[in-house]
């Protein structure tokens, strides 16, 4: 039996011996990806705890678990593992990281040891986030925005996290400038940029925003940390700085931030529909341009975040129109979507159900944010549940759902294993009900008026709060048993091949289940598209020596 | 990196050969990474600019005071050094492709020790300014004393020590990998025939020094015409 990546590696320093310090010092970008999997969702599910114990204590109006200042706590730390720790990193320090080489027919990234380097950084980064739970007089009360002037006047022990938040921005700028390096120049030979896989094209969208975005980010929270401990005066308005400039500062970044965050995620819809409708994908080059144009456009909205604090009207009006014009690219890679699945052989494997539930999910998220990016609307409804409920449909609804299809199309390449199709079924139906359940009602609370990050709230808003907690109840269940069964699967499931879903990409194109330690033996030549089928099979085939044979 | 790595061969339906680039041996790879890198650290530096010259709308006269307090004899001398250490990098980088190691070995230890020179000048100003009572965290610095200094001259001096102390720090960083680089050439990794460690270490420097070229303007020269500057 030949021999795959869990069998042998390349260290960044030396050979050891030891099978753990293998995977300590491996540069090799498949393991990279599978310990940041195993890093993000252990994050992943201490954020989730931490909603649960809000919703909890939501249940009923006044207190009845924990005070208010722990319920700040609370929020500022599931925001900030969520967005800083597991979402931004997310699916490209996962997915790009293992899938990405392999579709474009690489043997690794273009700097691996920087790779390692910037896991660890990345790890480095976390102990930090968390630390300040124990270290200091207890994790911050910001929320994971930490808005001036009030992040500069707690005393709690903000300046752990703005130094986390810092580390993990550089961990996010190497890890697309990587990417970027990358996907310039290893392609496989004759694969031109408008024949790489659609998920590449999210990758390298995103890894601009990563580059062009995070350095703004990291040098406003340096900005913020000199404020606090030298009051050099320039968010603290009791010194005549300018606490909105810090918002300004602050969503220049975080808003490409969050089409970092959702671009690699439509990039693996853009694989499951074709693969899954075997139908060669609709519009490809409107999906690919639409991606980059979404990163574009993406920098020119952030001021949508500052309509209610102190804004000239003309530039809110701007802003507004500016925000509208991103459905534009985003409408246009749904209805492509749609007509992929047109007249194809539709196959409701897991993948598609998560692909299908999220087409549901996102457009509610999407639509509901075209909504509030609408000025007047938005005075009414900032920093209430309806937004709240807008970015969860979103973010969880469009970006998590994405990364759990994606989860589910790459276990067999990862694994090498197939799990129970069945059961993985009946998880994404607990799942979708759930959420639903959980996310919907807040869209109600909110326009009624339910402001967010309230610890307290009046009586009458107590059903669609109960209907919250019983949709999470569902909706943790749902995850824990996916988690289960897909960790199950990886542990005494059945071996498959190396193309068990018919797809036509070069990652299922392997010599071995799962894929040796440089990838492909050979390197193909890619003189085709990536979505090539005929009646429902796969147009393009290789030999052992990765020569087209068709 | 292995010298001898042999690029694999791609072959096409025609039975065409295509070469497959490797990363173990890509130096327009490494070219890019690090050309995208210095962009990243534009923006950082671009983004405090821009807040400078927000407040510099907003505190216009307050801003003028306080760079006419600065030393422009030490800030001017530091630029010029800086501007020659640029020229010693670059020159170490010619000599490198034409094959001369040892003198560019010298030309990169003219720069360590301008750079140090630069480093020295700056702590002679910052702790003057200190004796002065000007620095982080210093009384006339915090809002509420008795002898405050106004706030655009507060927001002034805090961004002045926060920018040149990035870019100290980054001065300093410079020297720790020109350090590295030396023992690179000493043991053979870095040579006439693969020196792209040197060429982008030569790009950090010139990004260095550009940075400096900005800043010495901004916070020294915009208060050089006003009457009553110390120097």
């Amino acid at each position: 039996m030949s021999k795959t990546y869990f069998d042998e590696t390349h260290c960044a320093i030396g050979h050891p011996k030891s099978t753990f310090m293998q995977w300590m010092l491996t540069i090799d970008h498949k393991r990279i990806g599978i310990m940041y999997a195993v890093v993000m969702f252990t994050f992943f599910f201490i954020a989730v705890a931490t909603a649960f114990l809000m919703r909890l204590e939501l249940y009923a109006p006044g207190a009845q678990f924990i005070d208010g200042d722990t319920f700040n706590q609370a929020f500022t730390l599931h925001g900030v593992i969520m967005i800083f720790l597991f979402i931004v990193p997310g699916i490209p320090a996962i997915f790009g990281n293992i899938v990405m080489p392999l579709m474009i027919g690489a043997k690794d990234v273009s700097f691996p040891r920087l790779n390692w380097f910037t896991f660890w950084l990345y790890i480095l980064g976390c102990i930090i986030a968390v630390a300040s739970l124990w270290v200091g007089n207890g994790f911050a009360d910001t929320g994971w925005t930490f808005y001036a002037p009030y992040s500069l006047n707690t005393g709690t022990n903000v300046i752990f996290t703005l130094v986390a938040a810092f580390i993990l921005g550089m961990a996010s700028i190497l890890t697309g400038l990587n990417f970027l390096v990358t996907i310039h120049r290893l392609r496989a030979p004759g694969m031109t940029f408008f024949k790489m896989p659609l998920f590449v094209w999210g990758i390298y969208s995103t890894a601009w925003i990563q580059l062009l975005a995070t350095p703004v980010v990291g040098i406003t929270l340096v900005l913020a940390i000199m404020e606090k401990y030298f009051g050099i005066g320039i968010f603290d308005p009791a010194k005549g700085g300018d606490p909105v400039l810090f918002e300004h500062l602050f969503w220049i970044y975080s808003h490409p931030a969050v089409y970092l965050m959702i671009l690699p995620a439509f990039g693996i819809m853009s694989e499951i529909i074709p693969a899954f409708s075997r139908r060669e994908i609709f519009g490809y080059r409107t999906i690919a341009l639409s991606s980059a144009s979404i990163a574009g456009i993406g920098y020119l909205v952030w001021g949508h975040h500052l309509y209610t604090s102190g804004m000239a009207d003309i530039a809110k009006v701007v802003f507004s129109f500016l925000t509208f014009f991103v459905a534009v690219p985003t409408g246009i890679k749904f209805y492509d979507w749609m007509a992929t699945l047109y007249k194809g052989k539709i196959i409701l494997a897991t993948p598609m159900l998560w692909a299908l539930g999220t087409v549901i999910t996102f457009a509610i998220g999407g639509l509901s944010g075209v909504t509030i990016a609408m000025v007047g609307v938005d005075i009414h409804l900032q920093d209430t549940y309806y937004t709240i409920a807008h970015f969860h449909y979103a973010m969880l609804g469009g970006v998590v759902f994405l990364l759990f299809a994606g989860m589910h199309y790459w276990f067999p390449l990862v694994t090498g294993k197939m799990y129970n199709e069945a059961k993985a079924k009946i998880a994404f139906y607990i799942i979708f009900v759930g959420f639903n359940v959980l996310w919907f009602p807040m869209f109600i609370a909110g326009y009624l008026g339910m402001p967010r990050r309230y610890f307290d709230y009046l009586p009458e808003f107590q059903i669609y709060h109960q209907f919250s907690f019983w949709g999470a109840v569902i909706f943790i269940t749902g995850l824990v048993f996916m988690f289960y069964i897909l960790i199950q699967a990886w542990r005494k499931g059945e071996a498959v091949g190396v193309n068990p879903w018919n797809a036509t990409t070069l990652e299922w194109h392997m010599p071995t289940s799962p894929p040796p330690l440089e990838n492909h033996t050979k390197v193909p030549y890619v003189d085709f598209n990536p979505y090539e089928y005929h009646h429902g099979q796969p147009v393009v085939k290789f030999d052992e020596n990765m020569k087209r044979i068709d | 990196m292995s010298h001898e790595y042999v690029p694999e061969i791609a072959v096409d339906r025609e039975g065409k050969e295509h070469k497959v680039q490797g990363w173990q041996d890509d130096i327009y790879g490494a070219k890019l990474g690090f050309w995208l890198f210095m962009f990243t650290e534009v923006l950082m530096f671009g983004a405090m600019f821009m807040a400078l010259t927000y407040y510099y709308t907003l505190h216009h006269d307050d801003f003028l005071i306080a760079s006419s307090s600065l030393n422009r004899v030490l800030g001017g001398t530091n630029t010029v050094i800086l501007l020659f250490s640029a020229l010693t990098m670059g020159l170490g980088l010619l000599k490198m492709k034409h094959g001369d190691v040892k003198g560019a070995k010298l030309m990169i230890w003219a720069t360590i020790v301008l750079a140090t020179a630069f480093l020295v000048i700056k702590g002679f100003e910052w702790s003057a300014e200190y004796h002065h009572g000007v620095f982080l965290g210093l009384d006339a610095l915090q809002a509420g004393n008795a002898d405050s200094k106004p706030f655009g001259q507060i927001l002034f001096f805090g961004m002045y020590f926060t920018m040149t102390g990035i870019h100290g720090f980054h001065i300093l960083i410079g020297i720790g990998i020109m350090l590295w680089l030396l023992k690179r050439i000493n043991a053979g990794k870095v040579s006439p025939e693969h020196y792209i460690l040197h060429f982008n270490i030569a790009l950090y420097w010139d990004l260095v020094h550009l940075i400096w070229v900005f800043v010495f303007p901004y916070y020294y020269m915009i208060g050089a015409g006003l009457t009553g500057g110390a120097h």
